[in-house]
């Protein structure tokens, strides 16, 4: 396991101390605010199988992947900016390796990731690895 | 005022989500089964499986005469003339495919279908992918503010060139009961088809298809305190003949030679290969369960839940229910509020509902919102279930404004 960026030693820290639905809650719309957001929603960086749009764009910073993503719903940006935390500025290597369900347990918001999940959160995993790999 | 289900003991699942802390809320997409369903499906499979209408041995006389025994439970409960006017299908949306390829043959292109503004995916597919097929023409009838089919529009586009009307008996992302009578009369003086999803109409009251001016009826068993797998089409013993056979296989056919065949008439025309026997005889215990209580009380009940629901929803400053609901169903937008954000909220806290467009998508479109939470309640439902659910909303609302 590569070691944690600065942004989700952060995140880590915060919700393995949060207790409850009502404080991870809580936390997740802070960190909705804290998200990378797409300049403009463009159609193309729609991802398809989410109830609510999310949209996911990609830099690379030399041989750093960095990504982008928004949506309207807030507890979506904030599980995006917990996603992103992890992802964001990772090699393509490290990205191939990164188990996205290890690093949302160890949240305690594995359940996010769930197939029946409306969210969509699987989808956007699988996008980000489409595209750091082009 | 407490409202206790007096049918909630007879539903297993209750204690199962007691334990898990589940507030179940979600009986529009799926209801929970009785015991009565479980111990018949537990007696079918324990006294040996067969296959029906096959075979003669003493387990398949049994299942075909349980199978067939199902099929005239169900022709008793929509009151229809025989058990022949009752095809099993696997569902609402089978039967429907099952219309749109079955009557195919009797459409020109230029054709008319009408349907309204408010289906279900499984009512508007099946008729588009028909129109595309044919070079038909599907018109879609708008609807008032209320959620209602407007009659006054309808009455301008049913015309001479309808040649099939296919309508929700009851929205389910609305509530809303639809004016089939007035409809059924519009298409039926056209000479035109009435096809009647009746998915979540079936389970609010008993209605007789032929009352309502259906020429055909559906209806999925899952939404009726019934297994998985099964429906029913019903159809008018007239309009059933007017069906080509669309599913090829076993047990539909009366001779088969290489290069030709001769099919039977409905239903069992229409029931190509082994059918889900268990299923269907899991709907025949439902349906006996359901006629063994007493209709008045079961009206009553999911009445004052109505009534509760309503004045709950009410009382929250910023909740707009979408249309008017007539039924313990209501799809609800909170102004400023995301749906997936109300939806986490309440999923945190343990509360079933469904969130999002309910296969619906072109009816949201026309209604300008991007989804909706939807609370649907059934017969086991109580006061509880809506005390935890605004305890639940309130809390949402509070973490979200
Ligand atoms: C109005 C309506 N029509 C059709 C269907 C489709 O039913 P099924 O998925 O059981 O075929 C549903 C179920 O969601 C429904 O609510």
């Amino acid at each position: 396991m590569t070691a944690l960026t600065e942004e989700a030693q952060a995140a880590l820290d915060a919700f393995t101390t949060a207790n409850g639905w009502e404080a991870r809650s809580r936390l997740l719309l802070q960190w909705a605010t804290r998200l990378p957001d797409v300049e403009t929603r463009r159609d193309e960086d729609l991802v398809h199988g989410c109830e609510s749009q999310v949209w996911v764009t990609h830099q690379r910073d030399g041989n750093r992947n960095q990504f982008r993503a928004g949506s309207d719903s807030r507890i979506l940006r904030g599980l995006l900016a917990v996603l992103l935390a992890r992802a964001n500025g990772l090699t393509d290597e490290e990205l191939a390796d990164l188990n996205v369900h290890d690093w949302l347990h160890q949240l305690g918001l594995e359940r996010q990731l769930s197939a029946s999940r409306g969210n969509g959160l699987r989808a956007v995993v699988e996008r980000m690895k489409a595209l750091s790999a082009i | 005022m407490t409202l206790p289900s007096p049918w909630r003991a007879d539903f297993p699942a209750f204690a199962a989500f007691e334990n898990d802390g589940i507030t179940y809320l979600d009986t529009a997409a799926t209801a929970q089964k009785p015991q009565a369903v479980l111990d018949a499906l537990q007696a079918y499979y324990a006294q040996g499986a067969a296959n029906v209408h096959r075979a003669q041995h003493r387990p398949g006389e049994r299942a075909t005469q349980a199978f067939e025994t199902a099929r005239s439970k169900v022709a008793t409960w929509l009151g229809a003339g025989s058990a022949q006017e009752i095809v099993f299908t696997r569902g609402t949306t089978e039967a429907l495919n099952l219309l749109a390829y079955g009557l195919e043959a009797h459409f020109k292109p230029g054709d008319e279908i009408v349907i309204s503004a408010l289906e279900h995916h499984a009512n508007l597919l099946p008729w588009q992918q028909l129109a595309l097929r044919r070079g038909l023409k599907l018109v879609v009838l708008p609807l008032t503010p209320s959620g209602h089919v407007d009659l006054a529009i309808a009455a301008e586009r049913i015309g001479p060139r309808t040649r099939l009307l296919a309508i929700s008996q009851l929205s389910n992302v609305l509530g809303t009961w639809q004016p089939l009578a007035e409809l059924s009369q519009m298409a039926h003086d056209q000479g035109a088809w009435v096809v009647v999803d009746g998915a979540q109409g079936v389970v609010h009251g008993r209605h007789r298809p032929q009352d309502l001016g259906a020429d055909f009826y559906a209806f999925s068993g899952h939404k009726l305190y019934a297994p998985e797998a099964i429906g029913i089409l019903w159809g008018r013993p007239e309009a059933l003949t007017a069906l080509s056979p669309w599913q090829f296989g076993g047990e539909m056919v009366k001779a088969a030679d290489y290069h030709q065949s001769e099919f039977h008439a409905p239903p069992m025309g229409f029931e190509a290969g082994t059918p889900p026997v268990a299923a269907a005889i899991g709907l025949g215990a439902a349906l006996d369960w359901l006629s063994a209580q007493d209709e008045a009380s079961l009206f009553g009940h999911e009445q004052a839940l109505c009534i509760k629901l309503w004045a709950g929803l009410a009382a929250r400053e910023g909740v707009r229910v979408l249309g008017e609901p007539q039924i313990a169903l209501a799809s609800i937008v909170v102004n400023g509020v995301h749906v997936a954000d109300l939806s986490h909220m309440l999923g945190e806290q343990g509360i079933a509902v469904r969130a999002g467009n309910h296969c619906a998508m072109p009816l949201f479109k026309q209604l300008g919102e991007a989804g909706s939470l939807r609370i649907s309640l059934g017969i086991y439902s109580d006061s509880t279930d809506l005390e935890r659910f605004f305890m639940a909303l309130d809390n949402a609302l509070e973490l979200l404004r």
